[in-house]
Protein backbone atom coordinates (compact mmCIF):
# COMPACT_ATOMS: atom_id res chain seq x y z
CA UNK A 1 0.00 0.00 0.00
CA UNK A 2 1.45 3.50 -0.87
CA UNK A 3 2.82 5.39 2.27
CA UNK A 4 3.65 9.08 1.74
CA UNK A 5 4.46 12.06 4.52
CA UNK A 6 4.39 15.28 4.23
CA UNK A 7 4.30 18.71 5.75
CA UNK A 8 1.16 19.87 6.97
CA UNK A 9 -1.03 23.12 6.29
CA UNK A 10 -4.35 24.08 8.90
CA UNK A 11 -6.98 25.57 7.82
CA UNK A 12 -10.34 26.16 9.17
CA UNK A 13 -14.29 25.03 8.62
CA UNK A 14 -15.74 25.86 5.56
CA UNK A 15 -12.73 26.74 3.18
CA UNK A 16 -15.15 27.82 -0.10
CA UNK A 17 -14.33 28.09 -3.65
CA UNK A 18 -13.96 31.75 -3.40
CA UNK A 19 -11.48 31.58 -0.76
CA UNK A 20 -9.43 29.18 -2.74
CA UNK A 21 -9.68 30.88 -6.20
CA UNK A 22 -11.02 34.54 -6.08
CA UNK A 23 -13.48 35.12 -8.94
CA UNK A 24 -10.83 38.21 -10.16
CA UNK A 25 -8.44 35.84 -11.05
CA UNK A 26 -10.54 33.58 -12.96
CA UNK A 27 -10.11 35.00 -15.56
CA UNK A 28 -6.39 34.45 -15.69
CA UNK A 29 -5.18 32.47 -18.79
CA UNK A 30 -3.90 29.29 -16.75
CA UNK A 31 -4.41 27.17 -13.60
CA UNK A 32 -0.67 28.13 -13.27
CA UNK A 33 -1.30 31.97 -13.56
CA UNK A 34 -3.99 31.69 -10.72
CA UNK A 35 -1.96 29.78 -8.24
CA UNK A 36 -0.39 32.54 -6.66
CA UNK A 37 -3.54 33.93 -5.60
CA UNK A 38 -4.80 30.40 -3.58
CA UNK A 39 -6.51 30.79 -0.61
CA UNK A 40 -5.54 34.71 -0.64
CA UNK A 41 -8.44 36.21 1.07
CA UNK A 42 -7.72 34.21 3.95
CA UNK A 43 -4.06 33.78 4.01
CA UNK A 44 -2.69 35.92 1.14
CA UNK A 45 1.11 34.75 1.63
CA UNK A 46 -0.42 30.55 2.28
CA UNK A 47 0.52 29.66 -1.82
CA UNK A 48 4.04 30.48 -1.99
CA UNK A 49 4.89 28.77 1.46
CA UNK A 50 3.38 25.70 0.01
CA UNK A 51 5.90 22.98 -1.42
CA UNK A 52 5.94 19.68 -3.56
CA UNK A 53 4.25 17.26 -0.78
CA UNK A 54 2.80 19.70 1.51
CA UNK A 55 -0.77 18.34 2.54
CA UNK A 56 -3.34 20.28 3.99
CA UNK A 57 -5.63 19.49 7.06
CA UNK A 58 -8.97 21.35 7.49
CA UNK A 59 -12.30 21.11 9.05
CA UNK A 60 -15.48 20.39 8.17
CA UNK A 61 -17.33 21.46 4.47
CA UNK A 62 -14.00 22.02 2.60
CA UNK A 63 -14.53 23.34 -0.96
CA UNK A 64 -18.25 24.33 0.10
CA UNK A 65 -19.92 26.74 -2.73
CA UNK A 66 -19.21 27.66 -6.45
CA UNK A 67 -18.57 24.02 -9.15
CA UNK A 68 -15.50 26.29 -10.05
CA UNK A 69 -13.12 23.13 -11.39
CA UNK A 70 -10.15 25.86 -11.02
CA UNK A 71 -10.35 25.06 -7.54
CA UNK A 72 -8.83 21.23 -7.24
CA UNK A 73 -6.92 21.93 -10.27
CA UNK A 74 -4.50 25.03 -8.49
CA UNK A 75 -4.43 23.15 -4.81
CA UNK A 76 -2.95 20.68 -7.47
CA UNK A 77 -0.74 22.58 -9.13
CA UNK A 78 0.79 24.00 -5.55
CA UNK A 79 2.08 20.06 -5.31
CA UNK A 80 -0.18 19.66 -2.39
CA UNK A 81 -0.05 15.41 -2.35
CA UNK A 82 -3.41 15.35 -0.56
CA UNK A 83 -6.19 17.54 1.18
CA UNK A 84 -7.01 15.69 4.12
CA UNK A 85 -10.86 17.48 6.05
CA UNK A 86 -13.68 16.43 8.50
CA UNK A 87 -15.83 16.58 5.31
CA UNK A 88 -15.64 17.53 1.79
CA UNK A 89 -18.54 20.10 -0.30
CA UNK A 90 -19.96 17.05 -2.69
CA UNK A 91 -19.34 19.46 -6.09
CA UNK A 92 -15.64 19.53 -4.85
CA UNK A 93 -15.49 15.98 -3.86
CA UNK A 94 -16.07 15.29 -7.25
CA UNK A 95 -14.16 17.71 -9.21
CA UNK A 96 -10.93 16.51 -7.29
CA UNK A 97 -11.16 12.82 -7.97
CA UNK A 98 -11.76 14.33 -11.49
CA UNK A 99 -9.03 16.24 -11.50
CA UNK A 100 -6.81 13.57 -9.48
CA UNK A 101 -6.12 15.36 -6.33
CA UNK A 102 -6.33 12.79 -3.42
CA UNK A 103 -8.89 13.80 -0.57
CA UNK A 104 -9.12 12.08 2.87
CA UNK A 105 -11.73 12.18 5.48
CA UNK A 106 -10.66 12.07 9.09
CA UNK A 107 -12.80 13.91 11.54
CA UNK A 108 -10.09 13.64 14.80
CA UNK A 109 -6.58 14.76 13.11
CA UNK A 110 -7.69 18.32 12.54
CA UNK A 111 -7.99 19.00 16.03
CA UNK A 112 -4.53 17.94 17.27
CA UNK A 113 -2.13 18.27 14.69
CA UNK A 114 -0.16 21.76 14.67
CA UNK A 115 0.63 23.74 11.45
CA UNK A 116 4.82 22.63 10.26
CA UNK A 117 4.70 18.98 11.49
CA UNK A 118 4.85 16.29 9.84
CA UNK A 119 2.41 13.09 8.86
CA UNK A 120 2.49 10.08 7.79
CA UNK A 121 -0.40 8.57 5.20
CA UNK A 122 -0.58 4.89 4.58
CA UNK A 123 -3.18 5.38 1.59
CA UNK A 124 -6.91 3.64 2.25
CA UNK A 125 -5.34 2.45 5.70
CA UNK A 126 -4.77 5.33 7.93
CA UNK A 127 -2.67 8.59 9.19
CA UNK A 128 0.24 8.65 12.09
CA UNK A 129 0.72 11.65 13.76
CA UNK A 130 3.12 12.18 17.04
CA UNK A 131 3.24 8.45 17.83
CA UNK A 132 -0.76 7.78 17.17
CA UNK A 133 -2.89 6.62 14.52
CA UNK A 134 -5.81 7.73 12.98
CA UNK A 135 -7.55 5.36 10.48
CA UNK A 136 -9.20 6.01 7.32
CA UNK A 137 -11.73 4.68 4.89
CA UNK A 138 -10.56 3.28 1.90
CA UNK A 139 -11.94 5.03 -1.81
CA UNK A 140 -13.64 2.55 -3.85
CA UNK A 141 -11.47 1.03 -6.37
CA UNK A 142 -12.69 3.01 -9.47
CA UNK A 143 -12.02 6.45 -7.97
CA UNK A 144 -8.55 5.49 -7.35
CA UNK A 145 -8.03 4.08 -10.54
CA UNK A 146 -9.14 7.84 -11.45
CA UNK A 147 -6.88 9.35 -9.12
CA UNK A 148 -3.42 7.16 -9.94
CA UNK A 149 -4.41 8.33 -13.90
CA UNK A 150 -3.98 11.58 -12.91
CA UNK A 151 -8.24 12.44 -13.39
CA UNK A 152 -11.21 11.35 -15.28
CA UNK A 153 -10.28 12.27 -18.87
CA UNK A 154 -6.58 10.35 -18.40
CA UNK A 155 -8.70 7.54 -16.87
CA UNK A 156 -10.82 7.14 -19.53
CA UNK A 157 -7.78 7.33 -22.34
CA UNK A 158 -6.18 4.68 -20.57
CA UNK A 159 -9.42 2.61 -20.05
CA UNK A 160 -9.75 2.93 -24.12
CA UNK A 161 -6.11 2.13 -25.32
CA UNK A 162 -5.46 5.66 -26.24
CA UNK A 163 -2.52 6.14 -24.36
CA UNK B 1 -39.82 -0.17 0.78
CA UNK B 2 -40.92 2.77 -0.67
CA UNK B 3 -38.93 5.26 -2.81
CA UNK B 4 -38.40 9.12 -2.39
CA UNK B 5 -38.57 11.22 -5.08
CA UNK B 6 -34.99 11.55 -5.63
CA UNK B 7 -34.60 7.82 -5.90
CA UNK B 8 -37.29 7.64 -8.31
CA UNK B 9 -35.95 10.10 -10.55
CA UNK B 10 -32.54 8.37 -10.39
CA UNK B 11 -34.26 4.52 -10.98
CA UNK B 12 -36.33 5.89 -14.37
CA UNK B 13 -32.71 7.27 -15.32
CA UNK B 14 -30.78 4.29 -15.13
CA UNK B 15 -33.39 2.16 -16.49
CA UNK B 16 -33.80 -0.17 -12.99
CA UNK B 17 -37.06 -0.60 -10.92
CA UNK B 18 -35.72 0.35 -7.25
CA UNK B 19 -32.35 2.30 -5.97
CA UNK B 20 -31.36 3.17 -2.44
CA UNK B 21 -29.57 5.55 -0.43
CA UNK B 22 -25.54 4.57 -1.27
CA UNK B 23 -26.40 2.72 -4.14
CA UNK B 24 -24.38 4.06 -7.71
CA UNK B 25 -25.90 3.86 -11.04
CA UNK B 26 -25.09 4.70 -14.21
CA UNK B 27 -27.80 7.45 -15.24
CA UNK B 28 -28.58 8.86 -18.50
CA UNK B 29 -29.08 12.36 -18.68
CA UNK B 30 -32.15 14.93 -20.11
CA UNK B 31 -29.86 18.00 -20.30
CA UNK B 32 -27.10 19.59 -19.52
CA UNK B 33 -26.19 23.10 -18.76
CA UNK B 34 -23.10 25.05 -19.29
CA UNK B 35 -22.49 28.70 -19.02
CA UNK B 36 -19.79 31.48 -18.91
CA UNK B 37 -18.31 30.57 -15.92
CA UNK B 38 -16.71 27.50 -17.20
CA UNK B 39 -17.64 26.54 -20.89
CA UNK B 40 -14.24 27.65 -22.29
CA UNK B 41 -12.55 24.91 -19.98
CA UNK B 42 -14.76 22.12 -21.26
CA UNK B 43 -14.29 23.03 -24.94
CA UNK B 44 -10.51 23.33 -24.24
CA UNK B 45 -10.76 19.68 -22.96
CA UNK B 46 -13.06 18.61 -25.47
CA UNK B 47 -10.31 19.74 -28.37
CA UNK B 48 -7.97 17.51 -26.72
CA UNK B 49 -10.04 14.58 -26.82
CA UNK B 50 -8.84 11.82 -29.66
CA UNK B 51 -12.21 11.27 -30.76
CA UNK B 52 -14.13 13.97 -30.02
CA UNK B 53 -17.96 13.86 -30.03
CA UNK B 54 -21.31 14.72 -28.47
CA UNK B 55 -23.65 11.99 -27.75
CA UNK B 56 -27.27 14.27 -28.02
CA UNK B 57 -26.66 17.85 -28.80
CA UNK B 58 -30.53 18.69 -28.12
CA UNK B 59 -29.45 18.27 -24.50
CA UNK B 60 -26.96 21.15 -24.44
CA UNK B 61 -27.98 24.35 -23.89
CA UNK B 62 -25.40 26.80 -23.35
CA UNK B 63 -25.82 30.28 -21.41
CA UNK B 64 -23.82 33.27 -21.61
CA UNK B 65 -24.84 35.00 -18.37
CA UNK B 66 -21.70 35.59 -15.94
CA UNK B 67 -20.02 38.07 -17.93
CA UNK B 68 -22.75 40.34 -20.02
CA UNK B 69 -21.75 42.47 -21.42
CA UNK B 70 -18.11 40.73 -21.34
CA UNK B 71 -15.46 43.41 -19.54
CA UNK B 72 -12.26 42.32 -21.04
CA UNK B 73 -10.68 41.17 -23.74
CA UNK B 74 -10.20 37.87 -21.94
CA UNK B 75 -13.76 37.46 -21.00
CA UNK B 76 -14.68 38.59 -25.47
CA UNK B 77 -12.34 35.52 -25.80
CA UNK B 78 -13.37 32.88 -23.62
CA UNK B 79 -16.99 33.78 -25.25
CA UNK B 80 -15.95 33.87 -28.90
CA UNK B 81 -14.72 30.31 -27.79
CA UNK B 82 -18.14 29.08 -26.76
CA UNK B 83 -20.25 31.28 -29.58
CA UNK B 84 -17.95 29.69 -32.33
CA UNK B 85 -17.98 26.15 -30.81
CA UNK B 86 -22.22 26.34 -30.27
CA UNK B 87 -22.66 27.61 -34.05
CA UNK B 88 -20.57 24.72 -35.12
CA UNK B 89 -22.32 22.34 -33.13
CA UNK B 90 -25.46 23.65 -33.31
CA UNK B 91 -25.73 24.01 -29.68
CA UNK B 92 -28.88 25.74 -28.36
CA UNK B 93 -27.36 28.93 -26.74
CA UNK B 94 -28.36 32.31 -25.04
CA UNK B 95 -26.54 35.41 -24.57
CA UNK B 96 -27.96 38.11 -22.88
CA UNK B 97 -31.34 36.33 -22.40
CA UNK B 98 -30.50 35.90 -18.50
CA UNK B 99 -29.12 34.08 -15.55
CA UNK B 100 -28.92 30.86 -16.92
CA UNK B 101 -31.17 29.32 -14.29
CA UNK B 102 -33.86 31.69 -14.78
CA UNK B 103 -33.08 31.26 -18.55
CA UNK B 104 -33.71 27.15 -18.11
CA UNK B 105 -36.57 27.28 -15.89
CA UNK B 106 -38.40 30.03 -18.74
CA UNK B 107 -37.55 27.44 -21.67
CA UNK B 108 -35.93 24.13 -20.83
CA UNK B 109 -37.14 22.48 -17.58
CA UNK B 110 -39.40 19.92 -16.64
CA UNK B 111 -40.97 17.40 -13.79
CA UNK B 112 -38.77 14.62 -13.17
CA UNK B 113 -35.53 15.45 -15.43
CA UNK B 114 -32.12 14.51 -14.54
CA UNK B 115 -30.06 17.12 -15.48
CA UNK B 116 -26.73 18.70 -14.75
CA UNK B 117 -24.99 21.88 -14.67
CA UNK B 118 -21.68 23.27 -15.06
CA UNK B 119 -22.70 25.25 -11.87
CA UNK B 120 -23.45 25.05 -8.40
CA UNK B 121 -26.96 26.52 -8.11
CA UNK B 122 -28.60 24.15 -10.76
CA UNK B 123 -30.44 22.40 -8.01
CA UNK B 124 -32.88 25.29 -8.65
CA UNK B 125 -34.76 22.92 -10.69
CA UNK B 126 -36.15 20.91 -8.44
CA UNK B 127 -38.88 24.18 -8.00
CA UNK B 128 -40.71 22.21 -10.83
CA UNK B 129 -39.72 18.51 -9.62
CA UNK B 130 -36.47 17.89 -11.97
CA UNK B 131 -33.10 16.70 -10.28
CA UNK B 132 -30.85 19.40 -11.05
CA UNK B 133 -27.19 19.21 -9.67
CA UNK B 134 -23.97 20.83 -10.10
CA UNK B 135 -20.87 19.61 -11.58
CA UNK B 136 -17.47 20.35 -12.72
CA UNK B 137 -16.21 20.67 -16.45
CA UNK B 138 -15.00 17.75 -16.28
CA UNK B 139 -18.24 15.92 -15.23
CA UNK B 140 -19.82 18.22 -17.52
CA UNK B 141 -17.45 17.14 -20.48
CA UNK B 142 -17.68 13.62 -19.75
CA UNK B 143 -21.54 13.82 -19.61
CA UNK B 144 -21.64 15.61 -22.97
CA UNK B 145 -19.71 13.15 -24.83
CA UNK B 146 -21.39 9.71 -23.46
CA UNK B 147 -25.08 11.03 -22.72
CA UNK B 148 -24.53 9.52 -19.06
CA UNK B 149 -22.83 9.81 -15.79
CA UNK B 150 -22.64 7.97 -12.42
CA UNK B 151 -24.33 9.14 -9.35
CA UNK B 152 -24.17 8.26 -5.72
CA UNK B 153 -28.21 7.94 -4.67
CA UNK B 154 -28.22 10.53 -1.76
CA UNK B 155 -30.45 10.21 1.08
CA UNK B 156 -33.34 12.75 1.27
CA UNK B 157 -33.93 15.33 4.25
CA UNK B 158 -37.65 15.56 3.80
CA UNK B 159 -38.97 19.19 4.62
CA UNK B 160 -42.98 19.06 5.56
CA UNK B 161 -44.39 22.77 5.22
CA UNK B 162 -47.36 23.83 6.90
CA UNK B 163 -49.27 27.32 7.12
CA UNK B 164 -48.62 30.27 5.08
CA UNK B 165 -45.78 32.68 5.39
CA UNK B 166 -46.50 36.12 7.22
CA UNK B 167 -46.97 39.10 5.12
CA UNK B 168 -43.77 40.89 4.14
CA UNK B 169 -42.05 37.36 4.67
CA UNK B 170 -40.87 35.64 1.47
CA UNK B 171 -39.26 32.19 0.52
CA UNK B 172 -35.68 33.78 0.40
CA UNK B 173 -36.15 34.44 4.26
CA UNK B 174 -37.79 30.69 4.65
CA UNK B 175 -35.03 29.08 3.18
CA UNK B 176 -32.12 31.29 4.62
CA UNK B 177 -33.72 30.08 7.82
CA UNK B 178 -33.74 26.58 6.95
CA UNK B 179 -29.86 26.97 6.15
CA UNK B 180 -29.10 28.46 9.14
CA UNK B 181 -30.99 25.61 10.91
CA UNK B 182 -29.25 22.52 9.35
CA UNK B 183 -25.68 24.11 8.80
CA UNK B 184 -24.05 24.83 5.82
CA UNK B 185 -23.03 21.33 5.18
CA UNK B 186 -26.61 20.70 7.08
CA UNK B 187 -27.42 18.31 3.92
CA UNK B 188 -23.59 17.18 2.62
CA UNK B 189 -24.27 14.92 -0.59
CA UNK B 190 -27.88 14.51 0.37
CA UNK B 191 -31.43 15.96 -1.82
CA UNK B 192 -33.51 18.35 0.41
CA UNK B 193 -37.53 17.63 -0.26
CA UNK B 194 -40.67 19.49 0.18
CA UNK B 195 -44.06 19.16 0.80
CA UNK B 196 -46.74 19.52 2.82
CA UNK B 197 -49.77 21.96 2.62
CA UNK B 198 -47.99 24.55 2.71
CA UNK B 199 -46.23 23.91 -0.43
CA UNK B 200 -49.69 25.25 -1.90
CA UNK B 201 -49.33 28.77 -0.60
CA UNK B 202 -45.88 29.15 -2.42
CA UNK B 203 -45.79 30.05 -6.01
CA UNK B 204 -42.87 28.85 -8.51
CA UNK B 205 -40.95 31.87 -7.78
CA UNK B 206 -40.78 31.02 -4.48
CA UNK B 207 -40.30 27.47 -5.03
CA UNK B 208 -37.46 28.50 -7.22
CA UNK B 209 -35.85 30.63 -4.55
CA UNK B 210 -36.18 27.89 -2.18
CA UNK B 211 -34.78 25.29 -4.14
CA UNK B 212 -31.89 27.20 -5.59
CA UNK B 213 -30.42 28.07 -2.38
CA UNK B 214 -30.40 24.10 -1.00
CA UNK B 215 -26.80 23.90 -2.24
CA UNK B 216 -25.58 26.63 0.63
CA UNK B 217 -26.60 23.62 3.09
CA UNK B 218 -24.25 21.23 0.86
CA UNK B 219 -27.53 19.52 -0.76
CA UNK B 220 -26.88 17.85 -4.39
CA UNK B 221 -30.54 18.57 -5.57
CA UNK B 222 -33.32 19.79 -4.24
CA UNK B 223 -36.84 18.79 -4.99
CA UNK B 224 -40.63 20.00 -4.45
CA UNK B 225 -43.37 18.10 -5.07
CA UNK B 226 -45.27 18.04 -8.23
CA UNK B 227 -48.55 20.03 -7.63
CA UNK B 228 -51.24 21.66 -10.20
CA UNK B 229 -49.06 25.05 -9.10
CA UNK B 230 -46.37 23.20 -11.19
CA UNK B 231 -48.56 21.90 -13.74
CA UNK B 232 -49.87 25.13 -14.23
CA UNK B 233 -46.51 26.91 -14.81
CA UNK B 234 -45.18 24.24 -17.34
CA UNK B 235 -48.86 24.34 -18.94
CA UNK B 236 -48.57 28.52 -19.40
CA UNK B 237 -44.18 27.92 -21.02
CA UNK B 238 -45.75 24.94 -23.12
CA UNK B 239 -44.23 22.01 -21.45
CA UNK B 240 -45.51 18.60 -19.82
CA UNK B 241 -44.04 16.58 -17.22
CA UNK B 242 -41.57 13.66 -18.29
CA UNK B 243 -42.71 12.46 -15.07
CA UNK B 244 -44.49 13.58 -11.54
CA UNK B 245 -43.21 11.49 -8.42
CA UNK B 246 -43.90 12.06 -5.07
CA UNK B 247 -42.68 10.14 -2.56
CA UNK B 248 -44.15 6.91 -1.17
CA UNK B 249 -46.45 6.57 2.06
CA UNK B 250 -43.48 4.22 3.23
CA UNK B 251 -40.25 6.01 2.08
CA UNK B 252 -37.40 6.38 4.16
CA UNK B 253 -35.67 9.58 4.58
CA UNK B 254 -32.82 10.50 7.18
CA UNK B 255 -34.92 13.34 8.72
CA UNK B 256 -38.14 14.71 8.40
CA UNK B 257 -38.56 18.46 9.66
CA UNK B 258 -41.62 20.20 10.08
CA UNK B 259 -41.68 24.30 8.99
CA UNK B 260 -44.20 26.00 10.43
CA UNK B 261 -43.76 28.99 7.50
CA UNK B 262 -46.46 31.36 10.06
CA UNK B 263 -43.41 31.54 12.72
CA UNK B 264 -40.66 33.02 9.67
CA UNK B 265 -39.90 36.26 10.40
CA UNK B 266 -37.20 38.48 7.89
CA UNK B 267 -33.51 36.97 7.88
CA UNK B 268 -29.88 38.53 7.12
CA UNK B 269 -27.33 35.90 6.55
CA UNK B 270 -23.86 37.96 8.30
CA UNK B 271 -20.93 37.97 6.88
CA UNK B 272 -18.97 35.70 5.65
CA UNK B 273 -21.09 32.45 5.92
CA UNK B 274 -24.85 31.86 4.30
CA UNK B 275 -25.61 30.13 7.70
CA UNK B 276 -24.80 32.49 9.71
CA UNK B 277 -28.53 33.88 9.61
CA UNK B 278 -30.04 36.29 12.43
CA UNK B 279 -33.38 38.23 12.86
CA UNK B 280 -32.98 40.72 10.23
CA UNK B 281 -33.95 43.52 13.54
CA UNK B 282 -30.51 42.48 14.79
CA UNK B 283 -28.69 44.15 11.93
CA UNK B 284 -30.88 46.98 11.75
CA UNK B 285 -28.45 50.18 11.54
CA UNK B 286 -25.84 48.48 10.04
CA UNK B 287 -24.12 50.57 7.55
CA UNK B 288 -24.37 50.00 3.49
CA UNK B 289 -22.54 51.02 0.69
CA UNK B 290 -24.05 48.83 -1.99
CA UNK B 291 -27.62 47.38 -2.57
CA UNK B 292 -27.84 44.50 -4.98
CA UNK B 293 -31.78 43.49 -6.19
CA UNK B 294 -31.14 40.59 -8.36
CA UNK B 295 -29.64 36.96 -9.34
CA UNK B 296 -30.68 33.59 -10.15
CA UNK B 297 -32.21 33.28 -6.50
CA UNK B 298 -34.12 36.72 -6.18
CA UNK B 299 -34.06 38.37 -9.37
CA UNK B 300 -37.76 37.47 -10.44
CA UNK B 301 -41.02 39.61 -11.49
CA UNK B 302 -42.08 38.95 -7.70
CA UNK B 303 -39.14 40.04 -6.26
CA UNK B 304 -39.02 43.12 -8.06
CA UNK B 305 -42.56 43.65 -7.32
CA UNK B 306 -41.23 43.31 -3.54
CA UNK B 307 -38.94 46.03 -4.05
CA UNK B 308 -40.79 48.51 -5.86
CA UNK B 309 -43.65 48.15 -2.96
CA UNK B 310 -41.15 49.71 -0.74
CA UNK B 311 -39.23 51.99 -2.84
CA UNK B 312 -42.37 53.64 -4.53
CA UNK B 313 -42.30 57.23 -4.19
CA UNK B 314 -38.86 57.28 -1.84
CA UNK B 315 -35.01 57.59 -3.10
CA UNK B 316 -33.00 55.72 -2.70
CA UNK B 317 -29.59 57.47 0.08
CA UNK B 318 -27.37 59.49 -1.35
CA UNK B 319 -24.53 57.43 0.04
CA UNK B 320 -25.42 54.49 -1.23
CA UNK B 321 -25.47 52.50 -4.80
CA UNK B 322 -28.65 50.39 -5.33
CA UNK B 323 -28.07 47.82 -8.56
CA UNK B 324 -31.71 46.53 -9.92
CA UNK B 325 -30.91 43.93 -12.37
CA UNK B 326 -33.61 41.34 -13.74
CA UNK B 327 -32.64 37.76 -13.78
CA UNK B 328 -34.07 37.31 -17.51
CA UNK B 329 -35.20 40.01 -20.64
CA UNK B 330 -38.75 38.20 -19.81
CA UNK B 331 -38.91 39.32 -16.55
CA UNK B 332 -37.27 43.06 -17.34
CA UNK B 333 -39.97 43.56 -20.28
CA UNK B 334 -42.75 42.15 -17.65
CA UNK B 335 -41.43 45.18 -15.09
CA UNK B 336 -41.05 47.51 -17.92
CA UNK B 337 -44.89 47.11 -19.23
CA UNK B 338 -45.56 46.81 -15.08
CA UNK B 339 -43.87 50.12 -14.50
CA UNK B 340 -41.75 48.56 -11.88
CA UNK B 341 -38.27 50.01 -13.67
CA UNK B 342 -39.60 53.34 -14.04
CA UNK B 343 -40.28 53.15 -10.33
CA UNK B 344 -37.15 52.38 -9.25
CA UNK B 345 -35.04 54.72 -11.96
CA UNK B 346 -36.90 57.43 -10.34
CA UNK B 347 -36.00 56.34 -6.81
CA UNK B 348 -32.23 56.97 -8.39
CA UNK B 349 -31.63 52.81 -8.66
CA UNK B 350 -28.90 52.26 -10.98
CA UNK B 351 -31.11 49.07 -13.29
CA UNK B 352 -28.70 46.80 -15.34
CA UNK B 353 -29.33 44.24 -18.46
CA UNK B 354 -30.41 40.94 -16.79
CA UNK B 355 -26.64 38.77 -15.54
CA UNK B 356 -24.99 37.18 -12.65
CA UNK B 357 -23.54 40.98 -11.64
CA UNK B 358 -22.22 41.13 -8.40
CA UNK B 359 -23.72 37.99 -6.83
CA UNK B 360 -20.41 36.36 -8.47
CA UNK B 361 -18.51 39.04 -8.00
CA UNK B 362 -17.35 40.33 -11.58
CA UNK B 363 -18.42 42.10 -14.28
CA UNK B 364 -20.17 44.55 -12.41
CA UNK B 365 -21.40 46.81 -9.09
CA UNK B 366 -18.08 44.94 -7.53
CA UNK B 367 -17.16 46.41 -4.35
CA UNK B 368 -13.85 47.92 -2.45
CA UNK B 369 -11.64 47.50 0.88
CA UNK B 370 -13.89 47.46 3.38
CA UNK B 371 -17.42 48.50 1.73
CA UNK B 372 -20.43 46.79 2.73
CA UNK B 373 -22.93 44.94 0.22
CA UNK B 374 -26.63 44.01 1.35
CA UNK B 375 -27.57 41.25 -1.22
CA UNK B 376 -30.58 39.46 -3.01
CA UNK B 377 -27.60 37.48 -4.07
CA UNK B 378 -26.79 33.54 -3.60
CA UNK B 379 -23.57 34.00 -1.45
CA UNK B 380 -21.61 36.30 1.07
CA UNK B 381 -18.11 34.65 1.00
CA UNK B 382 -15.13 36.68 1.94
CA UNK B 383 -14.19 38.44 -0.84
CA UNK B 384 -17.33 36.85 -3.06
CA UNK B 385 -18.28 40.35 -3.93
CA UNK B 386 -15.09 42.26 -4.89
CA UNK B 387 -12.61 43.04 -2.49
CA UNK B 388 -11.16 40.54 0.06
CA UNK B 389 -11.83 43.02 2.83
CA UNK B 390 -15.21 43.43 2.14
CA UNK B 391 -18.54 42.01 3.16
CA UNK B 392 -21.79 40.78 1.95
CA UNK B 393 -24.99 40.46 3.93
CA UNK B 394 -27.95 38.61 2.31
CA UNK B 395 -31.38 39.40 2.86
CA UNK B 396 -35.12 38.89 0.88
CA UNK B 397 -35.54 41.73 -1.83
CA UNK B 398 -37.99 44.19 0.24
CA UNK B 399 -35.08 44.10 2.98
CA UNK B 400 -32.12 44.78 0.34
CA UNK B 401 -34.11 47.72 -1.12
CA UNK B 402 -35.45 49.06 2.57
CA UNK B 403 -31.71 49.01 3.46
CA UNK B 404 -30.94 51.17 0.27
CA UNK B 405 -33.46 53.24 1.19
CA UNK B 406 -32.01 53.89 4.90
CA UNK B 407 -28.65 53.78 3.94
CA UNK B 408 -28.11 51.28 6.57
CA UNK B 409 -29.77 47.22 6.86
CA UNK B 410 -33.40 47.90 7.58
CA UNK B 411 -36.61 46.14 7.36
CA UNK B 412 -39.48 47.33 4.85
CA UNK B 413 -42.13 47.78 7.88
CA UNK B 414 -39.75 50.81 8.74
CA UNK B 415 -40.37 52.60 5.30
Amino acid sequence: MEKFSGKVWVLGDDIDTDIIIPTEYLALETVKDMAPYAFSPLRPELAAQIKQGDIIVAGKNFGCGSSREQAPEIIKALGVKCVIAKSFARIFFRNSINNGLLLIENEKLRDVVSEGDDIAVTLNQAIEYHGETYEIASLPKNLMDIINAGGLVKAMRKLNGLD
Amino acid sequence: MGMTMAEKIIAAAAGVEEVKPGDIHTVELDRLMSNDGTTHLTIDMYNKLKNPHIADVNKLVWIVDHNVPCDSVKTAASHKKMRDFAREHEITFYEGAGVCHQVMMENHVTSGELIFGADSHTCAYGAVGAFGTGVGCTDYLYAMVTGKSWLLVPETLRFELKGKLPKGVYARDLILTIIGQIGANGANYMAMEFGGEGLKTLNISDRIAICNLCVEAGAKTALMEVDEITRAYLKEHGREPKHAFQSDGDANFAKVYEIDLSAIKPIVAKPHFVDSVVDAKECVGTHIDEAFLGSCNNGRIEDLRAGAEVIKGKKVHPLVRFLVVPASQTVYEQALEEGIIKTFMEAGAIVMNPNCSVCWGSCQGVIGENEVLISTGTRNFKGRAGHKDSFVYLASAATVTASAIKGEIATADMI
